[in-house]
């Protein structure tokens, strides 16, 4: 029983239940999934709360420094990325949900490198999340198309019904594959890397697993949040369509 | 085949399909490699576009990167769910 990914001498890349409870007859357990993810919400409340008194203390007739100049260049990278994938109109609409998004999972992805099991590589976080995402798409196209949403399913012609509605509903499903196959790859490999340079009781994991921390947590975690914040503006931005 | 327990014939022929499963591999890495290299001859050509082509090849490699993943989880169901097991 260990939060850490490498505190065993045994690999255990798995998902690990700490505490048992029955709830409703069903017998449920907090996981290692639950422990990392609520570290990682703690993370992010945290600087939330010293970034709001950093901006109520800033005296706005003066140019930023310090902390609060960090805190615009974050806010305007992601106005920046949404304006330039959605437009200036619909773009800052949608700055909370991309902004939040992207940083629990830019966070989850990274906590690989503290040793905590990533969150997300487990299905039953990133499949909510993608559900999340496809209802706001989904969402998105009926306010802005309105009965041309429905008519889109029958396009090009009417025979195309059942593979229209089976490529919309494989969206929720291929995003949230793609970002738990990625991450949970990843650690498969370093669990397999640190299982495999014991001698005896020592542990070989000195220096060069860094490096492949650096690809697989770091390089492959940033990517993949960028990529599932990218393709739920894409997708959204898809479904408002021309009208700017 | 005497001596070997259904179990062990099961467990053997499920890493066999792990193994074949993860042959799909094979198809993203042609196509994020085709995906690189349209990408650099575009910044050969247009090298002011750096920024933009390459946010674009990454988002078209991730995506193209799924069909792996689908061989990947395969491979994962096979080897640690057994779901053929008795």
């Amino acid at each position: 029983m260990n939060v850490l990914l490498s505190g065993d001498t045994n690999l255990d890349f798995f998902i690990e239940g700490f505490h048992k409870f029955e709830l409703f007859g069903q017998t449920l357990y907090i996981t290692t999934t639950h422990i990392c993810l609520s570290i990682v919400f703690v993370i992010l409340i945290v600087f939330s709360i010293i970034a709001n008194r950093a901006i109520k203390k800033a005296d706005p007739t003066k140019p930023p420094k310090g902390f609060v100049n960090v805190l615009e260049l974050l806010v305007e990278a992601v106005d920046n990325m949404l304006v330039d994938t959605m437009g200036p109109k619909h773009g800052p609409r949608f700055a909370n949900y991309i902004g939040s998004l992207f940083a629990l999972l830019l966070l989850c992805n990274l906590s690989g490198l503290l040793g905590l099991r990533p969150p997300t590589a487990d299905f039953g976080v990133t499949f909510p999340l993608a559900l999340i995402s496809w209802f706001m798409i989904q969402y998105n196209g009926i306010k802005h198309q309105k009965l041309g949403k429905l008519k889109s399913l029958f396009e090009p012609v009417f025979l195309f019904f059942p593979i229209n509605v089976i490529s919309e509903l494989s969206t929720p499903i291929s995003m949230s594959l793609r970002l738990f196959g990625n991450m949970f790859s990843g650690t498969i490999m370093m669990s397999l890397i640190y299982g495999l340079l014991r001698v005896g009781s020592v542990s070989l994991a000195v220096a060069w697993p860094a490096a492949l921390h650096a690809y697989l947590d770091v390089f492959a975690g940033a990517l993949q949040a960028y990529v599932f914040a990218m393709l739920t503006m894409v997708f959204v931005s898809n479904q408002i369509g021309d009208e700017t | 085949m005497s001596g070997i327990s259904s179990e062990a014939f099961v467990l053997g022929c499920s890493a066999i399909g792990a193994g074949l499963a993860v042959i799909a591999g094979i198809g993203p890495g042609v196509g994020q490699g085709i995906a690189a290299g349209y990408a650099a001859s575009a910044v050969g050509r247009n090298p002011g576009a750096k920024g933009s082509i390459m946010s674009t090849m990454l988002l078209g490699q991730a995506v193209a990167e799924t069909t792996g993943l689908y061989g990947f989880t395969v491979a994962l169901l096979l080897m640690f769910l057994k779901p053929l097991m008795p």
